[in-house]
């Protein structure tokens, strides 16, 4: 019973941003600031004092960051300029001259005019509309907060210096403090505050180390040498452990490690059921950089390419040039395995100030996606004429995303006609009778799935915006959220009519929603029928893995129960319960799975 | 001497952290002081924060005012590094 309860207390839950698990000490990283004083200076003999401290301390400070500047491991180094800005920013005026003129004019001491300063740059920033050069703020303090150091006369806590193996505990961390750690000695990282885009976890996922963000108050329950154990799996933390939790968890490290090798290497192995049913397992990409890393996994082409990014990028449309040169990097490398680009699917808003487009009450029904598309005919034309210049290269085919009937495919029909017929004139190449497929996401597209499909060479089904439609529920909201369920029976009934429609057309139908890599829902989908499954690269293996230890035959004989059953909640249970032996497995190795 | 001229900001990312450095890197190479205004806005261009809070985006026209002796060779280097983007690719 006491026991039980220790473990309670002892375990804390934050968002696991890099996979793996360790056990390690941990190593407080706290810059908690340095206490200022208010102090007049009385004589001039003092302020010419005190104008010659602070130019020291400013000179100290630049000499530390040129030193870690120098000493940057190479994996780190293009985070060098950071290091340059904050150099730059102690020659600013707005730092050292206005502090030293407040010495001499308010006759205030050092740090206290340090102070001064940085209130008002801190002031001026708060008035910057640019997300980024307000986050430049940061690196403002950071500087201030190692003079005020150096003024004290304290030494700065140097992370280089860290000897032993350890696990970083910082309330959060700045490029310059990844920057100047010993990263061979750094297990892991947990910080209070921070997400999945943190630099933490960036830096985290580079390093391939684990790490947790989000724990809000592990700071203040750490001490500096206390034992500890990260999941950055589950996005548990363990403060001081025992002795059986350790070696359960180390036990669980080196399974894990064996498991997910095991898995790997027969990653590229064909999704086959062991009555020889063929799925297509295919990668979700958002950028050029990830399309080797899915390979690796056992991609067997690019089922969703989200082309958004290089609008979001360049903060502005970018070329056709631009444009062409990323889908046909991307179509030579995935040759001869397909890749589906998806035409533009966010709102005009998100990527451009100078379409003046007003803020929405509800972006997700709003313009977006085909609908802006259509809207901005030059928008869409560019990028078609890219991807049909791509195609030329590899096996490019074109999907649409947000298709709500028939009309907007006869529109995106035609301009890719005039869009081939400028090529055609132009005298440049691309593949004859490009692909052209939809994403089936909008409830109005499933209720006429039997029309669209005599107008599309293929289906691919987005559940995560299919659910969010159909269920009526905002995934961003919180009160809803729980709401939003895979495995409702509508969804289940919705999917499984798209897939009768595409049939029935003899075309093919895929899935590239979060469910595609989700391994409870692998049953149901192989069951159903899909053709294709895409996913993000790391679920591939397991998801492989899953469809070559089911036969079809049986997983049909399931999804006829499972169709029969009422609520998501029943659909859930019989899964898990069809599933026990393999999560009873994965949960042996200690892979994560969220089972409830 | 002093002369004014306008020049565009073309690179993706706007007068960011990198790009604001480099204008203080060559404005301290030179003897002229030099300026930069956004609408009512002029800031010392030897002060990176001071450039950081115009927070230009790419597409801004921005009015640069050198005062000095070689403000005209100081001007035309800072023409061509508008010109070049800031040495970055977009």
């Amino acid at each position: 019973m006491r026991k039980g309860q220790t473990a309670k207390i002892n375990k804390l839950e934050g968002i696991a941003v890099s996979p793996g698990i360790i056990v390690g000490k941990a190593r407080l990283v706290d810059r908690s600031r340095v206490k200022i004083l208010y102090q007049y200076l009385i004589s001039d003999k003092q302020v010419s004092q005190e104008v010659e401290r602070f130019k020291e301390a400013l000179n100290t400070t630049k000499e530390q960051i040129i030193a870690l500047k120098n000493g940057m491991p190479d994996q780190l180094k293009q985070h060098a300029f950071i290091l340059d800005t904050q150099l730059m920013i102690m020659d600013d005026g707005m730092l050292s001259k206005s502090t030293i003129d407040t010495i001499t004019k308010e006759k205030m001491n050092a740090e206290w005019a340090l102070k001064k300063s940085i209130q008002k740059i801190r002031q001026l920033f708060q008035q910057i509309d640019d997300g980024y050069i307000k986050e430049r703020i940061n690196d403002v303090e950071y500087v201030a907060e190692r003079v005020l150091r150096n003024l004290a006369g304290k030494e700065v806590e140097s992370l280089s210096e860290i000897t032993d193996r350890v696990i970083i505990v910082a309330h959060d961390l700045s490029p310059a403090d990844t920057s100047e750690m010993n990263i061979g000695k750094v297990m892991g990282f947990i910080t209070d505050v921070g997400g999945p885009t943190s630099h933490t976890a960036i830096m985290a996922q580079a390093l391939e180390i684990p790490a947790v963000v989000g724990l809000e108050s592990i700071t203040q329950r750490v001490q500096d040498g206390v034992l500890l154990i990260v999941d950055g799996n589950s996005g548990e933390v363990i403060i001081d452990p025992d002795d059986d939790v350790i070696i359960r968890y180390q036990e669980k490290q080196l399974e894990l490690e064996r498991y997910r090798s095991s898995i790997d290497r027969i990653s590229h192995l064909p999704a086959e059921t062991l009555d020889g049913h063929r799925i297509a397992v295919q990668a979700n990409l958002e950028l050029l950089e990830e399309v080797v890393p899915a390979r690796d996994h056992g991609a067997e082409g690019i089922g969703l390419y989200r082309t958004e990014f290089l609008y979001l990028r360049s903060r502005g449309v970018p070329s056709e040039k631009e444009l062409f040169e990323d889908y046909k990097e991307l179509a030579e490398i995935v040759a001869p395995a397909p890749v589906n680009i998806r035409t533009l699917d966010i709102g005009g808003d998100k990527f451009s100030s100078d379409l003046n487009l007003t803020r929405e009450m509800n972006p997700a029904l709003g313009l977006r996606a085909i609908r802006f598309c259509l809207k901005e005919p030059k928008i869409f034309k560019s990028q078609l004429r890219a991807i049909l210049r791509a195609s030329a290269y590899g096996q490019v085919r074109l999907l649409l995303p947000m298709i709500s009937g028939l009309q907007e495919i006869l529109d995106t029909k035609k301009i890719l006609k005039e869009v081939e017929k400028e090529l055609n004139n132009k005298k440049i190449k691309y593949a004859r009778n490009i692909k052209v497929g939809i994403m089936i996401e909008i409830p109005s597209a499933v209720t006429m799935a039997d029309a669209l499909a005599k107008h599309v060479d293929f289906f691919s089904i987005g559940t995560n915006d299919l659910i969010q439609y159909a269920l009526a529920i905002d995934r961003i909201n919180e009160h809803v959220a729980y709401m939003y369920q895979p495995f409702h029976p509508a969804i289940l009934k919705m999917i499984q009519h798209v897939v009768m429609a595409a049939k029935n057309a003899g075309i093919k139908v895929a899935l590239c929603g979060e469910m595609a890599g989700d391994p409870l829902c692998a049953f149901i989908l192989v069951g159903l029928g899909l053709d294709e499954l895409s996913m993000n690269a790391q679920s591939i293996p397991m998801i492989k893995k899953i469809i070559r230890s089911i036969s079809m035959k049986e997983a049909q004989a399931d999804l006829e129960h499972i169709m029969q059953l009422e609520t998501a909640k029943e659909v859930r249970k019989f899964i898990v319960k069809r599933m026990k032996p393999l999560i009873s497995e994965l949960d042996e190795k200690g892979y994560y799975i969220k089972v409830s | 001497m002093e002369l004014i001229k306008k020049l565009r900001i073309d690179n993706d990312l706007g007068l960011h952290a990198r790009a604001a450095a480099k204008i203080v890197e060559l404005s301290r190479k030179y003897e002229s002081e030099l300026f930069l205004r956004r609408d009512d806005e002029e800031v010392d261009g030897a002060s990176i924060l001071s450039i950081l809070t115009l927070a230009c985006p790419k597409g801004t026209e921005v009015e640069v005012r050198a005062v000095g002796d070689d403000s005209e060779e100081l001007l035309e280097k800072l023409s061509e590094l508008f010109k070049g983007k800031f040495g970055e690719k977009k």
